[in-house]
């Protein structure tokens, strides 16, 4: 069964990949924010962190 | 044998470098650079035979990188890669002293000098800040006026490090660049990034498409890999309208998501050869 957990801006269901990984950026399907997994016993977003200016590659 | 993977955001990349070790039924603990603490008169890290660093942020690889080699733990990649191709200062002072073909590039540390510069170049001219990354606050400069604004802008808006002004030649290339994949001493596959932008990055757009590796292109990426350090790199060449091929810049966490299909080649494979490699000693 897929994992679903709240979007914590919209309170939408987000539902999750079967592998699914912490950390891992999801995007909210209804309000497309960016999320980030933070727990997945029980499943548990956040949104994700914004870019900063010393990202990339 | 144990691994270490360092990161702070599971991208399309990590995830795939993760299945590929799980694939192999390799030891491996995924490390979060966020609730890390190193204590630097304590290596916590001994049992890893080596450490592969995958995290977003430049600042955090870097210091991290720093560490453990001080400690003596092997990393992918290195601190002294990551240094060197985490500013573009750095790795065109590098790529000149090795004789790899490059764009023309000043330095200046106040906007009067800058200005200087950029008028003995002749317009247009590339401003780059020294570090960053993904196309970030690249500026083609087309005259005087827009020069003059800029700088002023960089210097009173930025950090410190916006004064560091790095100028550019400008490259007149068709509509695309190409990155090449360097893994050890192999040029493991090409694309070509096409966009109607001068700035050609996928992250800004950019389309992808599979660029043959010819011995030209191999022979320049793995000049630009060795004069950064080696390890597994992403190098980004420009082609002049005279077909000659530049090394623009070179990147060390390289991104590949669009260019596994795009090349065919395995990329999270050959990397974790690689990561097998270092870590017996075999190179």
């Amino acid at each position: 069964m897929s994992k679903v957990a709240e979007c914590p801006e919209c309170a939408a269901d987000v539902s999750l990949p079967d592998d699914v990984m912490e950390s891992e950026i999801v995007i909210c399907p209804d309000c497309g924010v960016e999320l980030e997994v933070i727990n997945l016993d029980p499943p548990k977003l956040d949104l994700a962190p914004e870019e900063e200016e010393d990202w990339g590659e | 044998m144990k691994i270490a993977v360092l990161l702070n955001r599971v991208r399309v990349e990590e995830k795939l470098l993760l299945q590929e070790l799980k694939n192999r039924n390799l030891d491996f603990d995924i490390i979060d650079i966020r609730d890390m603490v190193f204590d630097l008169q304590q290596n916590g890290w001994h049992q890893y035979d080596v450490v592969i660093e995958r995290c977003i942020n430049h600042s955090r690889a870097l210091y991290s990188l720093r560490i453990l080699n001080d400690w003596g733990i092997k990393t992918i990649n290195t601190y002294e890669v990551a240094l060197v191709c985490g500013n573009k200062l750095e790795t065109t002072s590098a790529l000149i002293r090795d004789n790899v073909p490059t764009p023309g590039c000043k330095i200046a540390f106040t906007p009067e000098s800058a200005l200087q510069a950029i008028e003995e170049m002749g317009y247009p001219v590339v401003l780059k800040p020294a570090i960053g990354s993904w196309g970030r606050l690249l500026s083609k400069v087309n005259d005087r006026e827009a020069a003059e604004s800029l700088l002023e802008h960089k210097q009173i808006l930025g950090t410190y490090n916006h004064s560091i002004f790095y100028i550019q030649e400008y490259v007149d290339k068709p509509a695309r660049d190409i990155r090449s994949f360097v893994v050890g001493d192999e040029t493991i596959g090409a694309i070509y990034r096409y966009s109607d932008h001068w700035i050609t990055n996928t992250a800004r757009g950019g389309k992808a498409e599979n660029c043959p590796v010819t011995p030209e292109i191999d022979q320049l990426s793995l000049a630009a890999a060795k004069a950064v350090g080696g390890g597994v790199v992403a190098v980004d060449l420009l082609e002049t309208q005279a077909g000659q091929l530049l090394v623009n810049e070179v990147n060390y966490t390289m991104e590949f998501r669009n260019s596994i299909d795009t090349t065919g080649v395995d990329i999270p494979a050959k990397v974790v050869d690689y990561v097998l490699q270092v870590a017996r000693n075999e190179v």
